[in-house]
């Protein structure tokens, strides 16, 4: 295997992990159909474009739902003067593979029924959606919501302070669906936001690592032997991506090949 | 029809800990062993290597080591008369599932319980009165003493490479390096093998405020070994790199014990034993005539049924799959909570949980993420055995932990009360508060409740077609007594750590599956003296059954305020001692009724 298709096998590699239906590699241009599709997808990717090769394709959400998403979690996690918020960190292209793949499909949830959508908290889950179909569902639910109480106007077209009240009314259960339980929908889409915002970046948000120079988490890499007994220590090293890391190691593979073929 | 394989002296259900424990001392004494895990193979290389091992979703989150509960779950209700419904998504607890079981993605946090805790209902009898307690606290003792135990308890520990600092009291002036340790821990025929781990900030900042407050601050027995060791097996472990990838992951630098990498390879040294992964066991089949183990069904990674004969028959699996697996075997008498007769299933105990967070707000840098999964400084001055209940109504207690295990930042981004859930104004509390706040864990007890029990759930069944095991548990009110009282001593601490803010997250109201709490599910197969108050007897073994031993933390008869591992590996130890030397020359009864 000659070294640039090494390298390329890691960076993908890097990339399956997140979810392993997903295939292996997508293109920097977004690209689900038509050219118009393709020109709303970059639309909703907004200002975080695709320079780092995680491209912005949308394995599951349609355009709408997608516009939808990024619109939401960005008021979830907003950008603020320092820092770039969910939108500029990728979480929708996060959310997006993660429903595309096994976490999307219910892999490892129990699904038999019979189902009991009001159980007590304590229960847990007790809907017979997995985590794509809850989303669907509850996305196109929310959105005719939307329409009808705000002059058939879309949630990405409200200020931000009503989407945080459309977003509030979910949380509480103000805003009732038919479908879903409308906070079962919102913490859901809470904990992914959260997730996307902080895991590595080789899962698609988390972009320039901005979630972890924001806080200050080193990353994937680490061994604090030495510093871990230096108490108020200042530590401020670049955080490290998996992917950062597998790109390294593949790197410094490469001209341990090429130096001993010289 | 299922497949018959070839007979074989013990068959262990499990590739966890016990599993490990008894298969590599049935084999060495000459048995013919097969252990049967129901996941896949993995070791350390190459399964848990990095960068790929640090992955906090996919480890943490998504929880990729542990058990599929898409195959096989429970039920769950706080109540006997509400209606149980499955636990669709791992929370509350996080069993392994592969070879190694969760000692795996434990964090090594290696502790011994108080000797009063082993004969808990004669200790309170004998202290407080025979009334002290509403008989709705149903603890029993377990028919073992701590000083039987307690060899088992150093062997463990040097299996595992713990580190730690042996108490100083005067009666232990034997015990070299005895200072700084726990001044309430029981009688120890020896230090532990390795010294304890460096102490962090958090652990530091605790400490302070701890002796400032007359109490007695140690460093956590760790099984992240603190050095090069090698333990009596052979087995070689190398020192922890603090790197903050420990609880929900496999070790990648051979620092963490794990059966793997203590135990296995002296186990699979040997032909006559054999491990079989991808292999669920589905029944315990049993001569009724007779009443002796005749061998396990399993269904094996093809998804083919084979029946696996065996003279000795070892449940090893998950604490409360062993009842379970009872129960789906009819062996026993199911526990009625009605009648409070019956004995498989009987006191389900876990662990009380409660924390307080203090917040520094900027004025000083933790560095969470320079951790390690038994990094911490603890105190135990209010475990049971430590202080007097006579005018506080309860029995049990808690240690109380500053510990510094990780800052992987999907689960670990603190902020204070009154910050809002999301938006702007919880996002740039994340980033004031992530790198200056310490948490104290109020490791508490678990007593029996006459209501928390395990029994089989009438409507959903596993993908196997069995009835899932069904989990009724809320807090009793003793333990509800006991966490608040210890809570508000580590709120005391807390104020007198300095921070700017103190914030308690007190029991909550109701237990729920959804949280994670902590791994740390105990009973439904207890021990005892009694065959109609306990599954098995002081080794272990079934009074039912004399081939079929249970060996778990589905033994203990309640949960003391300490991690249960260390007991674990001890009563694995204790009750191999008794199968290899004891029953094994001469099957039958240990003890008699």
């Amino acid at each position: 295997m000659d070294s640039f298709s090494r390298r390329n096998l890691l960076k993908s590699a890097g990339l399956a992990g997140a979810a392993a239906a997903i295939p292996a590699m997508v293109s920097a241009a977004p690209s689900n159909g038509s050219q118009a599709e393709a020109e709303n997808a970059s639309a909703a990717s907004g200002a975080s474009g695709s320079t780092d090769g995680l491209g912005s394709f949308l394995f599951f959400f349609n355009t709408e739902e997608a516009r939808f998403v990024e619109a939401a979690v960005d008021r979830l996690i907003p950008p603020d003067d320092k820092w770039g918020g969910a939108k500029m960190a990728g979480v929708i292209y996060f959310i997006d593979r993660q429903l595309a793949g096994g976490y999307g499909a219910g892999a490892h949830m129990y699904l038999d029924g019979p189902w009991d959508p009001n159980a007590p908290p304590q229960q847990g889950y007790q809907l017979r959606y997995p985590p794509k179909e809850l989303y669907r569902t509850a996305i196109g639910e929310i959105r005719a919501a939307v329409r009808d109480g705000h002059n058939n106007q879309e949630f990405w077209d409200l200020s931000p302070d009503v989407m945080d009240k459309v977003l509030t009314g979910l949380e509480h259960g103000d805003i009732q669906l038919k479908s879903v339980p409308s906070p079962v929908f919102f913490e859901t889409l809470l904990a992914n936001t959260i997730e996307g915002y902080f895991a590595d970046p080789a899962y698609g948000g988390n972009r320039d690592m901005v979630a972890w120079r924001m806080i200050g988490f080193p990353g994937a890499y680490a061994q604090y032997v030495g510093l871990v007994d230096k108490y108020d220590l200042p530590y401020a090293r670049e955080p490290l991506s998996l992917a950062g890391v597998a790109a390294e190691a593949a790197a410094a593979d490469d001209m341990q090949h090429k130096s001993g073929s010289l | 029809m299922a497949t018959r394989m070839k007979p074989v002296d013990a068959v262990l259900i499990g590739g966890g800990l016990t599993a490990a424990v008894l298969g590599k001392e049935l084999a060495e004494a000459g048995h013919s062993v097969v252990a049967l895990e129901r996941g896949p193979m993995r070791q350390t290389i190459p399964d848990f290597q990095s960068p790929g091992m640090h992955d906090e979703l996919k480890y943490s989150v998504r929880h990729s080591l542990m058990e599929d509960v898409s195959v096989q779950t429970l039920s769950f209700r706080n109540f006997p008369h509400q209606k149980a419904l499955p636990m669709r998504q791992l929370g509350s607890f996080l069993p392994g599932s592969g070879l190694g079981g969760a000692m795996v993605h434990w964090n090594g946090q290696t502790w011994r319980f108080q000797p009063q805790w082993f004969r808990l209902r004669s200790w309170v009898e004998e202290k407080y009165g025979k009334n002290f307690l509403s008989d709705e606290v149903a603890i029993q003792d377990w028919g073992l003493t701590y000083d039987e135990l307690e060899p088992y308890y150093s062997f463990f520990e040097h299996v595992c490479g713990t580190g730690g600092n042996p108490h100083s009291r005067s009666d232990m002036t034997d015990v070299p390096g005895g200072q700084g340790g726990d001044p309430f821990e029981g009688r120890r025929s020896k230090p532990y093998p390795n010294p304890p781990m460096k102490q962090s900030y958090s652990g530091r900042l605790f400490e302070q405020a701890a002796q400032k407050l007359g109490y007695h601050p140690f460093p956590v027995p760790s099984s992240n070994n603190t050095r090069h060791y090698t333990n009596q097996f052979g087995a070689k472990f190398k020192p922890c790199m603090y790197c903050g990838f420990c609880e929900t992951f496999g070790c990648e630098h051979f620092s963490k014990a794990s059966p793997q990498v203590a135990i296995l390879p002296f186990a699979l040294a040997n032909k006559n034993y054999e491990l079989r992964t991808r292999s669920h066991v589905t029944k315990i089949e049993w001569d009724r005539q007779k009443k002796v183990a005749t061998g396990v069904t399993y269904v094996d990674g093809n998804g083919e049924e084979v029946f696996q004969p065996a003279n000795f028959v070892a449940l090893c699996a998950f604490a409360y799959h062993n009842p379970v697996l009872m129960l789906q075997s009819g062996i026993g008498t199911p526990y009625d909570p009605k009648t409070r007769k019956g004995t498989v299933g009987r006191n389900y105990t876990y662990q009380t949980m409660s924390s307080v967070s203090i917040f520094y707000d900027g004025e000083k840098r933790i560095n969470p993420f320079m951790g390690a999964g038994a990094l911490g400084t603890a105190i135990c001055d209010f475990n049971n055995g430590s202080f007097d209940h006579s005018k506080l109504g309860f029995v049990g207690g808690a240690y109380i932990a500053a510990y510094q295990t990780s800052g992987r930042p999907i689960e670990h981004h603190p902020v204070p009360s009154g910050t809002p859930r999301w938006g702007m104004g919880w996002k740039q509390a994340v980033a004031r508060h992530y790198n200056s706040t310490v948490h104290l864990t109020v490791h508490g007890s678990s007593t029996p409740h006459p209501n928390n029990h395990i029994s089989l759930d009438p409507t959903y069944t596993d993908a196997y077609g069995n009835p899932l095991g069904m989990l009724t548990f809320d807090f009793p009110y003793n333990d509800r007594l006991m966490s608040n009282y210890v809570t508000s001593k580590a709120q005391e601490i807390g104020h007198a750590m300095g921070g700017k803010k103190v914030d308690v997250s007190w029991l909550p109201e109701h237990y729920s599956i959804v949280p994670y709490q902590t791994t740390h599910n105990t009973g439904g197969a207890i021990m005892g003296e009694d065959p109609s108050t306990s599954v098995v007897n002081k080794y272990l073994q079934s009074w039912d059954l004399h081939n079929l031993w249970v060996v778990g933390a589905s033994a203990y008869p309640q949960n003391d305020g300490y991690n249960p591992t260390g007991t674990l590996g001890a009563l694995a130890y204790w009750a191999a001692d008794a199968i290899v030397n004891k029953y094994m020359k001469s099957p039958g009864p240990l003890v008699h009724t």
